[in-house]
């Protein structure tokens, strides 16, 4: 029940934000030797918007993730942030975008030789050196509590569990107060329950910060839970972009599989 | 398919059906060579270009602010104090040798006066940097290397770029400055461990006091018979701290390729070393004598 009242609260939200796309992707191609892993896709995200992209195990979900935040680039097509067109940008032009974005890694992708709040505090570190050690730690501190994990302040990441990693993974990814969340596979692994917990987090932080979100998952459920809107590749295509209930009237016999399998 | 149709541009008849066709496999055993040496030709060029390429993006990220200060400090530390006991060690035993193996050379040419600058030379300016490059080629380099390839598998590189920090510039430079600047003093550090247990291995069979050995072996001696021999271990530095963190940035294939990198960190820094000595030698000579 609570969860239904979220999704109704954030669809409308986001109708009310209304505002211009603050993620744009236009025809964009990516192959990787002879492999041809997206073939013309677009999409926007909104602010207070989250896109779920779903579709089959190497279908170039997580590729695209990648491209947004420049980790990998494009061979050709436009990636627009907050009107920005990043694929000439060099690395450090690229670093004032990534500034405004925070991304988790689909394993948590935690520095293995930092404790968990040398890890939350790498990015405020290295980008908010006007913070005094004081305030820096009350920020790391404030982040773990959002994400539950403020017991686990000194404890090295192979000292936690996956769910746990990806916990601090995202506690890490909002050190900035970014204004676009990319999140990658954020269940993938976890039981039902840290799932569950996952999805909940991931929908309060949505409901407390209005960011524009993409969480690329094969998880229809979690999906459902945390998106306003569904996007659903096939051989690197969106086959279908809307609301759930778009992609259940659908007559594409893809989406139809694919919303029985899962 | 492609054995056949090397066999009709070879002029060579294709197979009988239905029989192996000897022809198409001796076509094929040929030019497997062939593509080998080709492969590695290719290989060779675009791996040097790609350490190019790589060590640009680290020097324009190395003079860029902001700069990574504590991050340097931590590595000065991991090079340069944890390599010390090793390096000591090492110039302690090749101290030993060199007095041992030329005490013997000269006393059968009745030259045994010349041993304190015979150690004293063949320490500083062969010995002392070509032991202490090795080793910590070896120590840092595998180190390095291993290091980066496992942060590059589990996308913790990924994480830093994503981060908004160049990666470059936080892990890649900081480490290859750290084997620039240390280098020099753990060479000066082996040399002393050197002149000392070989002073002390000549002094257990000919009595020579440690003043009048030092005096001896420096008689004559300017700064450029020696500063340059230890110097040039920067630019040892500079292949070592390359070498490995282009291997380890550039890993994949999980911990295959982790090990790759470190034993390919160790193999290649070692041998650019002593390729790069050959040259720096003749520099030397040209430039300081």
């Amino acid at each position: 029940m609570a969860i239904a009242e979220d999704i109704a609260n954030k669809d409308a939200k986001s109708q009310e934000s209304g505002s211009a796309p603050v993620i744009e992707v236009e025809n964009l191609h990516k192959a990787f030797g002879a492999q041809n892993v997206l073939n013309g896709i677009s999409l926007s995200v909104s602010r207070g918007e989250t896109l779920a992209v779903l579709g089959r195990s190497g279908t170039g979900k997580s590729v695209l993730l990648r491209i947004l935040i420049g980790l990998v680039k494009p061979d050709s097509g436009s990636v627009r942030i907050q009107g920005q067109d990043i694929a000439g940008l060099s690395l450090d032009g690229l670093s004032t975008i990534r500034m405004k974005m925070g991304f988790l890694f689909q394993h948590a992708a935690l520095y293995d030789s930092l404790t968990v709040r040398e890890n939350v505090a790498f990015p405020l570190v290295h980008h908010r050196r006007d913070l005094s050690n004081a305030e820096r730690k009350e920020r790391v501190t404030h982040l773990l509590a959002e994400v539950g994990m403020e017991g686990s302040l000194e404890k090295m990441p192979s000292d936690i569990s996956g769910g746990m990693q990806k916990r601090v993974g995202l506690a890490r990814a909002l050190a900035l107060e970014p204004e676009i969340l990319l999140l990658d596979e954020p269940t993938a692994g976890l039981d039902p329950i840290s799932s569950g917990e996952i999805n909940e987090l991931i929908l309060k932080l949505q409901r407390e910060r209005q960011m524009a979100s993409i969480v690329v998952t094969h998880d229809m459920h979690s999906a459902r839970t945390i998106s306003n809107r569904l996007a659903l590749l096939d051989k690197g295509n969106v086959v279908i972009d809307g609301k759930f209930e778009k992609l259940q009237q659908s007559d594409i016999g893809f989406v139809k599989e694919f919303l029985k399998q899962s | 398919m492609s054995a056949m149709a090397n066999s009709t541009t070879a002029g060579i008849s294709p197979p009988l059906a239905g029989g192996s066709p000897p022809s198409s496999e001796r076509t094929t055993s040929l030019l497997s060579p062939l593509e080998y040496v080709g492969g590695a030709f290719t290989g060779f060029f675009e791996w040097f270009g790609s350490l190019g390429i790589f060590a640009w993006k680290v020097l324009r990220a190395a003079v860029t602010p902001p700069y990574e200060w504590n991050e340097l400090i931590h590595q000065l530390d991991e090079v340069g104090s944890k390599s010390f006991p090793l390096v000591a060690l090492a110039g302690a035993a090749v101290g030993v040798i060199i007095s041992l193996e030329a005490r013997y050379s000269l006393s059968r040419f009745g030259a045994t006066s010349m041993f304190p600058v015979t150690l004293v030379y063949t320490v500083i300016q062969v010995m002392g940097p070509i032991i202490t490059g090795l080793v910590v080629s070896g120590r840092v380099g595998a180190g390095i290397g291993a290091e980066l390839a496992s942060m590059k598998v589990s996308e913790q590189i990924d994480a830093i770029e994503a981060s908004a920090v160049n990666p470059y510039r936080l892990l890649a430079a900081t480490r290859i400055l750290a084997c620039i600047l240390m280098l020099p003093l753990l060479t000066v550090a082996a040399d002393a461990c050197g002149l000392l247990t070989g002073w002390f291995a000549q002094t257990l069979v000919e009595p020579l006091s440690f003043h009048r050995f030092i005096e001896s072996g420096f008689q004559g001696s300017t700064f450029n018979a020696f500063l340059p021999q230890t110097f040039k271990t920067a630019v040892y530095g500079l292949i070592i701290g390359l070498v490995a963190c282009f291997q380890g940035m550039r890993t994949e294939g999980g911990a295959e390729g982790v090990g790759r990198a470190a034993t390919n960190s160790v193999v290649l820094g070692s041998l650019f070393l002593i390729l790069a000595d050959v040259v720096l030698v003749k520099f030397i000579l040209v430039v300081f004598r």
